[in-house]
C-alpha cells in the first residue's frame, strides 16, 4: 500500500490528504479566532456577530446545494434529452 | 476638425477582421496581435466629448464620442482581443477569428458611441460577427447558433423599435441616462438586457457559448454581455428593477452552475451570475457602486477570459468537457492548472486578486444604501461563486478522481496569453490604483482593511468547508437542467410526441373503418362474381331456356290479361 501510494502524485497520497486536511481545519480556525483581536464595522448588527462570515458563508453554501438538488430533482433530464 | 480628429479605435480592430481571410503566416499573426495594441492606443487617443458627428438623413449621429466610461470599456475590449489573438494563435480556422476580431471590434464601437443609432448599428455587428463565432464551433455548434441568432434578433428588433420610439417622441439621438417612463424605453431596456443575459431569456448564453470552439468561447464571454453592462450603465443607471434582475441572475447562475456537469457551461452560467453582480450594482445607482459595476466588468472580462483559456486548453488537448470524463490533469498540466486556479480565486474575489477589488465596491455601496437584504445576498452570492466557480471548475478538471488522461500543456502561445491574464488577475489585485484610476467616478475606498480581508477569507474559507463536506451532494451525473429554452426547445418535442400518439390512435380507427368498407365492397363483389358467385356461375342451358318459356308465358298471360 504504502509503495503503492508512493508511485502516484504526493499532492494524492492519503497522508498528504490528510495534513492538508489538519492544515486547512487549523487556517479556518484562525480566521474566526482573528475576529477577536480586529475591530469590524457592521453595518446592520448581524454582521457584528462573532465569526459572522463564517458561519454565514457555510450556512449559505448549505442552502444553496440544497436548493440546487431541489430543482435538479425537478429539472435535471439525461443530456442527451435534446439530441433524441 | 477632420484633420485632428482620431481614428476611430473601432474600425481598426473591424478591417483587421475583413483581413484576416486574407492574410497568411506573419501578417496573420501581426494581425492578431497588432491590431488590438493599435485599437488600445487609439482608445486613448480619443477626447472628452463628441469628436465625429454629423448630420444623416436630419438624425445627428456621433459614431465617436469619449469620456471615462467608454474608454474604460473600450481599453478593455481591446486587451481581450490582444489576449484572445494571443491564445488562439494556433486557430486553423480563420473565420473564425475574423468574425472575432469583427465583434470585438464592434464591442468597442458601441462602447464609443454617442448616439443611439450608432449603438443599434454596431449592436447588430456585434450579433452578426458572434453568431459567426458560435458557428465555427462546428456541426454541433449550427442549431445552437441559430437558436444564439434568433434570440439576438429579438433582442435587435426591441432594441430597434425603442430607439425609433425614442426619436420620435424626444426628437434627439443621444445616448444618455434615460428614466423608464415611457414604452419606447422599456424597449431600449429589454433590448439591453437580453444581451446581459437576464430572466427570462438566460438560457440562450449557456446553451450556445459552450458549443463554440476552444477559442471561440474565449471570445464569446467577454464582449456581448459586457457591452450590456456599459449600456445599462450608461443608460439605466440607478433604475431600481435593475436590482432585482440582478439579484435573480446572480443565484440563477449559481443553482444551475451547481447542477451542471459541461464545464464550459459551469463557467457560462458563472458569466450570468457575474453579469448579475455589475447588474445589481448598476440598479442601486451610487458612484460607488456604478464604479464597482464598471471595475468588475474590467476584471471579470479579464478572470473569466482566463478560466475559459483554461478550460479550452484542457478541451483542446483532451477533446472531452464533461466533468464526469476529466479529472487529476494537474499531474501532466500543472501550468494550465495553475492558470485556472488563479482565475478561479480572482472569481471568488480572493484577498491579492482582481475580483477583491473589484466586487467589493459594490457589497461596499449596498451597504452605504442600509440595504441590509442586498447585501446580505451579496455575501450569500459571494460564497456561492467560490462554491459554484472557485472550486468546482478546479477541482472536477484538474483534481477529483485519476482520469487516466495524461495530456500535454498546450502549445506555447496559449500557455503565454493564460500566464498574461493571470498576471493582469494579480497584479490588479495587488496594486488596483491604476484601474481605479480610470473609473468613471473618483474611488473614496480602500479594499485592502484587516477587517474586509479577514471578512473575505471567513466568507470563502467556510464556503469550501462546506464544499468538501457535502462533495457527495455535488458529484456530477450525465445530466442537463432545463431553463426557459425548453418553451422553444422542449416544448415541440412534447407537442409533436402528444400530437403522434393521439394522432396514431385517430389513424387507427380511420384506417379500421377505410379497410372494413373495402373489405366489405370486395366482399360483396366477391360473392356476386367469384367463382362461387350468383353472376359468375355456369349455367345450364336446359335452366335458360326454362326461364325463357316462364318469361314468355307470363308475357302471354299479360296481354291477353
Amino acid at each position: 500500500m504504502a509503495r503503492k501510494s508512493k508511485k502516484d502524485h504526493w499532492l494524492v497520497r492519503p497522508e498528504s490528504i490528510r495534513l492538508i486536511w489538519i492544515i486547512s481545519l487549523a487556517v479556518l480556525a484562525l480566521t474566526v479566532l482573528a475576529d477577536l483581536f480586529i475591530e469590524h464595522h457592521p453595518h446592520f448588527g448581524i454582521d457584528g456577530t462573532f465569526g459572522f462570515a463564517a458561519w454565514f458563508g457555510f450556512v449559505a453554501c448549505v442552502v444553496l446545494i440544497a436548493a440546487a438538488k431541489l430543482m435538479g430533482a425537478l429539472l435535471k433530464r439525461s443530456d442527451t434529452y435534446y439530441d433524441s | 476638425m477632420i484633420a485632428s480628429m482620431p481614428f476611430p479605435p473601432a474600425l481598426v480592430l473591424i478591417l483587421a477582421g475583413l483581413l484576416l481571410p486574407f492574410a497568411r503566416g506573419n501578417l496573420r499573426s501581426v494581425l492578431l496581435l497588432g491590431a488590438p495594441l493599435v485599437t488600445l492606443w487609439l482608445v486613448w487617443t480619443v477626447p472628452d466629448g463628441a469628436v465625429w458627428s454629423f448630420q444623416f438623413l436630419g438624425y445627428q449621429i456621433t459614431p465617436l464620442e469619449g469620456d471615462a466610461l467608454s474608454r474604460l470599456f473600450a481599453s478593455i475590449f481591446a486587451i481581450m482581443a490582444f489576449g484572445g489573438g494571443l491564445f488562439a494563435l494556433n486557430q486553423d480556422n480563420t473565420i473564425e477569428l475574423a468574425a472575432a476580431f469583427f465583434y470585438a471590434g464592434s464591442a468597442v464601437g458601441v462602447s464609443l458611441s454617442g448616439d443611439l443609432i450608432s449603438v443599434f448599428v454596431y449592436w447588430e455587428f456585434m450579433a452578426v460577427g458572434s453568431t459567426i463565432v458560435i458557428w465555427s464551433g462546428g456541426l454541433l455548434a449550427q442549431k445552437a447558433g441559430m437558436r444564439y441568432a434568433a434570440i439576438h434578433l429579438l433582442g435587435g428588433v426591441l432594441l430597434m423599435a425603442g430607439v425609433a420610439g425614442e426619436i420620435a417622441q424626444t426628437g434627439s439621438t443621444t445616448f444618455e441616462a434615460m428614466t423608464l417612463n415611457s414604452f419606447p424605453r422599456y424597449l431600449i431596456l429589454a433590448g439591453f438586457i437580453i444581451n446581459a443575459g437576464a430572466p427570462p431569456l438566460s438560457a440562450w448564453l449557456p446553451d450556445a457559448y459552450p458549443e463554440a470552439s476552444w477559442s471561440g468561447m474565449v471570445f464569446l464571454s467577454a464582449f456581448t454581455t459586457k457591452t450590456a453592462v456599459y449600456v445599462l450603465i450608461r443608460g439605466f443607471p440607478g433604475e431600481e428593477i435593475l436590482i432585482f434582475i440582478g439579484v435573480y441572475m446572480i443565484f440563477y447562475g449559481i443553482i444551475y452552475a451547481i447542477l451542471e456537469n459541461d464545464m464550459r457551461r459551469i463557467l457560462a452560467y458563472s458569466i450570468v451570475n457575474q453579469v448579475g453582480f455589475m447588474v445589481t450594482g448598476i440598479g442601486i445607482g451610487t458612484v460607488m457602486t456604478l464604479n464597482g459595476a464598471a471595475a468588475h466588468a474590467f476584471t471579470h472580462i479579464i478572470y473569466k477570459a482566463l478560466l475559459l483559456m483554461s478550460a479550452g486548453s484542457v478541451f483542446y488537448m483532451t477533446g472531452k468537457r464533461k466533468c464526469t470524463d476529466l479529472g487529476g490533469l494537474f499531474r501532466t498540466m500543472p501550468i494550465t492548472a495553475t492558470c485556472g486556479i488563479i482565475g478561479a480565486l480572482s472569481i471568488s474575489s480572493f484577498p491579492l486578486t482582481s475580483g477583491f477589488i473589484s466586487k467589493s465596491l459594490i457589497s461596499q455601496g449596498a451597504a452605504d444604501e442600509h440595504l441590509m437584504l442586498i447585501w446580505m445576498l451579496l455575501a450569500a452570492a459571494s460564497a456561492g461563486v467560490f462554491l459554484h466557480a472557485g472550486i468546482k471548475f478546479p477541482w472536477f478538471v484538474f483534481f477529483q478522481k485519476d482520469s487516466g488522461m495524461r495530456p500535454k500543456e498546450p502549445p506555447w502561445n496559449m500557455r503565454a496569453a493564460m500566464i498574461f491574464f493571470s498576471f493582469l488577475c494579480i497584479a490588479l489585485g495587488v496594486y488596483p490604483d491604476p484601474l481605479y484610476a480610470i473609473l468613471p467616478f473618483e474611488v473614496d475606498y480602500v479594499p485592502y482593511t484587516t477587517s474586509h480581508v479577514v471578512f473575505q477569507l471567513q466568507l470563502l474559507l467556510f464556503s469550501g468547508l462546506a464544499f468538501f463536506l457535502l462533495l457527495g451532494q455535488l458529484k456530477r451525473t450525465l445530466t442537463i437542467t432545463l431553463d426557459f429554452d425548453w418553451f422553444y426547445r422542449g416544448i415541440g418535442k412534447v407537442l409533436a410526441s402528444e400530437f403522434d400518439l393521439k394522432g396514431a390512435k385517430v389513424w387507427a380507427v380511420f384506417a379500421e373503418r377505410i379497410y372494413r368498407t373495402v373489405r366489405r365492397f370486395t366482399q360483396e363483389i366477391y360473392r356476386h362474381h367469384g367463382p362461387q358467385g350468383i353472376l359468375a356461375r355456369t349455367w345450364p342451358t336446359g335452366s335458360m331456356a326454362f326461364w325463357t318459356t316462364l318469361l314468355l308465358g307470363a308475357y302471354l298471360i299479360a296481354y291477353y290479361l
